[in-house]
């Protein structure tokens, strides 16, 4: 296809969506950034569903009157669209919320600083050393042994 | 035609996604958002699905921006820079 | 480190994409149900929007689906913003005053109008673009601008959950009450009435009633949680 048509350049802008969002999703250090990103993907495959029933000169799926009709373009994947963005926003507001509580209970919403005060929080649960101290499992204690095979050994 | 409206439409949107991700402030990146779910809505009425258009217009520019901006105020990471006067 | 990869990732992603689309039969898709769905679709369903037959009677199940999603969740969200016992007194220094004139006057100005405009998507779904989810969305807007100019005055919260159980309970009674009456679970019953009528597609119009009633009332209990 020589001159750019309308399909390859709107296929084009799906295909970067979703790949715009997937390394958004990799790369973002904010945890809004990630949910941010993840719509930004699901924008971007919901194009290329719909970009999956078109026809050239087609028209919208809807009948004006009892006339002739012209050929008109696939509406199963049309329904699934509208499904799939209903969803969509359901789960960013889930996201939303889990993120609220996240800052409550941490706060901060930086995945570094999250992951330090994440692996302080469940080494001082299980009653060892954090893994940046001199003390950590493997570097001057041997690992805990779990109570079971403590006793038979 | 139709292909430069749907060429300009298409790099506007891959330009707000590409913003989204580089904004600094919060606030202006969910409003970035929302330009990509505006334009979406207009690419879907362009390839005769006035359905999900309209959906895509209501849900993704409007209640997807609203949730996201509510969320950011109960997380108080809302900030937009500095103002000498403020008005209504 | 994470940077490198994603980008390597993202590229042959896109690479791989760009090939399988490149072999796909763009713009002249064979379709094969979607054929049939358009040629039967208005005699059978009754209907002048193709895209409602296939949302409720084609595919109802995925509707159903997608309502009990939508449902999880905003009771989820709700459930997990609720004020926890350790959140103390800083949760509640919100100010409850009105907000400005502006704000004031332009929400009870639209409030009438956005109810209209979203019962009218939501009760022409079966003749023009729309339909139960396109207007529930308007909906919960109109309440949640109201809410939005007088943060003292919310929705009563008993209210919003019973409108919302009604409605779900309304769609699955309109389904049972087909596949008592000798269909199937959720196949369209009632007169088909003429094409392009109001009143047409039996009980099309009826499940995206309750389907509306039932998104508008969910999506505003999800945005007065989230703001206060």
């Amino acid at each position: 296809m020589n001159p750019p048509d309308l399909i390859s350049i709107l296929i084009l802008g799906g295909i970067g969506l979703v790949a715009i969002g997937a390394v958004g999703m990799a790369v973002s250090r904010h945890l809004l950034r990630l949910v941010l990103a993840l719509a930004i993907a699901e924008a971007g495959a919901n194009l290329l569903l719909v970009l999956a029933g078109y026809r050239w000169d087609a028209v919208a799926p809807i009948l004006a009157g009892a006339g002739a009709t012209q050929p008109m373009v696939d509406p199963v994947p049309q329904a699934l669209v509208l499904t799939a963005i209903v969803i969509g926003v359901g789960v960013q507001a889930l996201a939303v919320a889990l993120l609220i509580r996240v800052k409550e209970a941490y706060g901060t919403l930086d995945i570094r600083e999250l992951k330090t005060l994440v692996e302080h929080e469940i080494c001082g649960a299980a009653g060892i050393a954090p893994p940046e101290s001199a003390n950590a499992p493997g570097t001057r204690q041997p690992y805990p042994v779990p109570a079971a095979s403590r006793e038979s050994a | 035609m139709m292909v430069w409206i749907a060429l300009v439409l298409v790099a506007l949107m891959l330009g707000a996604a590409v913003l989204v991700l580089l904004l600094d402030n919060l606030v202006a990146a969910i409003a970035a958002a929302s330009v990509v779910s505006l334009l979406l809505s207009l690419l879907f009425a362009l390839l005769a699905a006035p359905d999900v258009a309209l959906t895509e217009a209501a849900v993704g520019a409007g209640l997807s921006g609203a949730v996201l901006a509510l969320g950011l105020r109960r997380l108080g990471l809302i900030d937009l820079g500095k103002r000498e006067d403020s008005d209504a | 480190m994470p940077k490198h990869a994603s980008i390597l990732f993202a590229t042959r992603m896109t690479t791989l994409l760009i090939g399988l689309a490149a072999q796909l039969p763009l713009g002249m898709t064979p379709m094969g149900v979607g054929q049939a769905i358009l040629e039967r679709a208005p005699s059978e369903t009754g209907s002048a929007n193709i895209v409602t037959s296939v949302v409720l009677a084609y595919r109802g199940i995925d509707t159903l689906g997608e309502l009990a999603i939508l449902f999880a969740a905003a009771t989820v969200a709700g459930l997990v913003l609720a004020p926890s016992i350790h959140a103390g007194n800083e949760a509640k220094a919100r100010p409850r005053d009105d907000a400005g004139l502006v704000l004031r006057a332009g929400s009870d100005l639209l409030f009438p109008l956005l109810l209209s405009v979203g019962f009218y998507i939501v009760l022409h779904g079966h003749l023009t673009p729309g339909g139960g989810f396109q207007g529930g969305v308007v909906l919960a807007a109109a309440f949640f601008v109201s809410f939005l100019a007088r943060p003292a005055r919310q929705p009563s919260h008993v209210g919003i959950v019973l409108i919302e159980a009604l409605a779900g309970a309304a769609f699955i009674g309109i389904g049972l009450a087909a596949l008592f009456g000798g269909g199937a679970f959720l196949q369209p019953v009632l007169d088909k009435g003429t094409l392009g009528q109001l009143v047409s597609a039996g009980s099309l119009p009826l499940l995206y009633l309750a389907v509306g009633l039932k998104v508008g009332a969910e999506l505003s209990g999800l945005l007065a949680h989230l703001a206060e």
